[in-house]
């Protein structure tokens, strides 16, 4: 990966198709401008992520990883998001065993409608790894 | 393999904050990419043709098309490459407009983005398979949810084309919120009097079911496939023997029930029947104030009615249908008046809402047609409307503007006019918002020929003085302060989700905005589809809407429902689960947490126990996939591989 140097940093998110990949579109037709540093993955469903994806991406290279459904109780496929839920707490509180600061990764719920709650979400998990610097040493 | 990649500049849109040459260049150097170019418009019809072209021309077997959003146009491209001879699952849209051009200031750091979406979008279209769909029969018959004026439009819609519908309405009688006005803008027509045979068409039409007071208790099914399960409230009185009498209503003893048709603009009995016109004109008893109920003793309403209908034990039903559609059109609520306490909302009887005013105004509301004062019941000669009570106003949390507001309060102005010729009207408006068609001529009679004043400002403040209510607000055209007592102020409270919107989405998952109005497909091009196929949206449940608007939608649901029940056959997403039965060990996780109980058990001939997918309930969550332990069963086209593989090109150096 070739992230302009000094600039940004490597962020993956897994989105949504229903909600939260909607929810960054709309963000987008309606310019919210975000920081650049975000490559988004899509996935069906929240559930749809594996654990193991979001710790494959940040012990390969990433310098964080966002998660993103649809808020709970309205998940598209009735309660993936609940199964996602589970697994990426439990994932959080296992990332510090990896020897990995559990601030480089969040999971969050933003729907269709929230472009604004996108580009808050984006620029606030941006600042946040900012201020914690790259994760791998160059 | 060989990849294309066509970049589209979509005009200005992308190349304005994207160098879209640069990277189709750097495309050109990814591996496995064969031929890469930018186009101006590649969802036009050149542009398309560009694709089929190279298709041709380079042999190419994979397509990338970095443009706008995938859910904008995958569709699109999809069937592009079908005519070229590719299957349409070798196609990968990488989103740089939404998700680049449209969000990022700076072109070098842009560009870079906008390359290594390609990157992703080019190793995941690499490890693409080729999928086809299947077939599956769909039940022709559509639930309509909400019986007021856009549910029974959609339904006589579906009912006159030969479908057989099931209309589930959660109060006594259909007619909605349409049913309760006395006069419709910019006509003045009366309301029931166009409403009423509508009413009747829908409990006369041979192919629509009613169920009324009733409500949706659970949904289950994908599109041409739903069950529903429908609970059937007990109204304590047996509807196949009631005939509408009203004679139980004219003896119940119990004369303070709350009138949820009425608004509570007066008291009812605690069995009554909500307006002569009501369909099924039947009885309800209302448990919360019935003394068979309270007190445990009366039973007046049993001794006096002629057909013996009443029941006390009657208990709650539930019924299962089959439907193949749902239309949703579960209207709007009211803001509660108590939530504008400057406006002395429910502390002075003589501050209403609009819909109370306009029970007063009816001939069967509560005062027969008589406008009076709920204090001390005189009739009012200075009459004051406040406009956006509680609309556009962030602190309470509604920004919007409640659309119609404005014109029935014009309409009440007129029609107080006519029922009270020595009255005079104020209305305190933020801006007189009237676009229809003769509407703004409307909003002007109001003024010139019924001589209602208007005031451009904000209420600040509404308090008693002896009888009056004073009403002190801004004038900010004339830029001061005025104070105008008045006999009743009628307020033009803020439109709202209706009560439980939230957990109806829930049963049809579909999505709903921070104020609980539906989400529709598209703002612009899809207004009455959801995102979930199936599930067509009409009328104020969407969003705060008049009339013409909803019957508008009512029918345009109709249409859609009709379009998909064109064909007998529906094709499936082939991008469901699928078992690798070689590594499938058994152990039935997946089978536990489907949300949809697509995934069987199923013993091969070895007597070896795997999972099985019932392809057409699988809806394509991927939920089984990250729980498998041993990855045999997997998401097509969203693959522990395919999506490890954007994961890694992304990470890897």
């Amino acid at each position: 990966m070739s992230e302009v140097a000094g600039k940004e940093l490597r962020i993956v998110g897994f989105l949504c198709n229903w909600c939260s990949y909607g929810g960054a579109d709309t963000a987008g037709v309606g310019r919210f401008k975000q920081p650049t540093d975000l490559r988004i993955i899509r996935v069906p469903c929240s559930g749809r992520v594996d654990p193991m994806f979001v710790v494959r991406a940040l012990i390969t290279g990433a310098d964080g990883v966002l998660v993103s459904g649809c808020h709970p109780r309205d998940c598209h496929y009735s309660d993936g998001n609940f199964y996602a839920r589970r697994r990426l707490e439990m994932l959080k509180r296992l990332l510090p065993f990896l020897g990995i600061d559990d601030k480089r990764f969040h999971y969050t719920w933003v729907s269709a409608s929230e472009g604004a709650r996108w580009q808050q979400v984006v620029t606030d998990f941006t600042t946040r790894l900012h201020a914690l610097g790259p994760m791998h040493k160059k | 393999m060989r990849v294309g990649v066509f970049i589209c500049h979509c005009g200005s849109n992308i190349a304005g904050t994207v160098d879209v040459a640069k990277v189709a260049e750097e495309a050109r150097k990814m591996p496995g990419v064969a031929y890469a170019t930018a186009y101006m418009y590649t969802c036009s019809e050149p542009g398309q043709k560009e694709i089929t072209d190279a298709i041709e021309r380079d042999k190419l077997d994979r397509i990338v098309v970095a443009a706008c959003s995938p859910r904008m146009h995958e569709n699109t491209f999809r069937r592009t490459i079908m005519k070229a001879g590719l299957n349409r699952y070798f196609f990968e849209q990488a989103n740089i407009r939404e998700h680049v051009s449209w969000i990022g200031l700076d072109k070098e750091l842009n560009t870079n983005k906008a390359i290594e979406e390609v990157r992703m979008a080019v190793e995941k279209v690499k490890k693409n398979k080729p999928l086809f769909s299947s077939s599956f029969k769909i039940n022709k018959r559509v639930l309509v949810i909400g019986g007021g004026v856009a549910g029974m439009q959609a339904a006589l819609d579906c009912a006159d084309g030969g479908l057989e519908v099931v209309m589930v309405e959660k109060s006594p009688s259909i007619g909605g919120m349409m049913a309760r006005l006395d006069k419709t803008f910019p006509t003045v027509d009366c309301s029931i009097c166009i409403l009423g045979p509508k009413m009747v068409d829908v409990a006369q039409h041979d192919l629509i079911k009613l169920y009324a007071y009733s409500e949706i208790a659970e949904i289950k099914g994908y599109v041409g496939n739903y069950t529903v399960k429908i609970k059937k409230k007990p109204s304590y009185v047996d509807w196949t023997k009631c005939t509408g009498c009203g004679l139980c209503m004219e003896k119940c003893p119990t004369k303070n029930a709350y009138d949820h048709f009425n608004f509570g603009a007066a008291p009812t009995r605690a069995i009554n029947i909500p307006f002569p016109q009501a369909i099924p004109k039947k009885a309800t008893i209302d448990p919360n104030y019935c003394r068979q109920f309270v007190k445990g003793k009366c039973g007046v309403c049993a001794k006096v009615c002629p057909t013996g209908a009443i029941n006390y034990e009657m208990q709650e039903e539930f019924i299962t249908e089959e439907v193949g559609a749902i239309i949703t059109a579960t209207g709007y609520g009211l803001m509660d008046i108590e939530r504008l306490t400057e406006y002395g909302g429910g502390r002075y009887p003589d501050v209403i809402t609009g819909i109370q005013y306009e029970r007063f105004l009816n001939a069967s509301g509560p005062t027969s047609g008589h406008i009076i004062r709920p204090s001390d019941h005189e009739e009012p000669k200075t009459i004051v409307f406040v406009a956006c009570a509680g609309s556009r106003d962030k602190s309470l949390g509604v920004p919007y503007c409640s659309n119609f507001c404005c014109m029935y309060i014009a309409k009440q102005a007129i029609l107080t006019k006519d029922h009270i010729p020595d009255s005079q009207s104020y209305v305190f408006y933020m801006d007189v918002r009237s676009p229809g068609k003769g509407y703004d001529e409307f909003t002007r009679r109001a003024q010139e020929e019924y001589g209602a004043k208007y005031i451009r400002g904000r209420v600040s403040r509404i308090y008693p003085k002896g009888k009056k209510m004073v009403v002190r607000g801004a004038d900010t055209l004339l830029g001061t302060q005025v104070e105008i007592e008045a006999d009743l102020v009628v307020l033009g409270t803020a439109v709202v989700s209706a009560p439980g919107a939230a957990q109806m989405a829930e049963k049809l998952h579909i999505s709903y905005d921070t104020f609980g109005f539906y989400v529709e497909s598209h703002p612009k091009l899809r207004p009455v589809e959801t995102n979930t196929s199936g599930v067509y949206l009409a009328g104020a449940c969407q969003g705060p809407k008049d009339i013409p608007a909803s019957v508008g939608q009512g029918s345009a649901a109709a249409a859609k429902v009709l379009s998909l029940f064109s064909k007998d056959m529906l094709e499936s997403d082939p991008a469901i689960a699928n078992v690798n039965i070689n590594t499938c060990v058994g152990c039935f996780k997946c089978l536990k947490t489907c949300p949809f109980q697509a995934i069987v058990e199923d013993t091969l001939r070895s007597g070896k126990k795997v999972a099985k997918v019932i392809e057409t309930v699988c809806a394509g969550c991927g939920v089984c996939t990250s729980t498998c332990p041993c990855g045999a069963i997997q998401l097509q086209h969203f693959t522990d591989n395919q999506l490890l593989a954007e994961v890694n090109v992304l990470c890897q150096k």
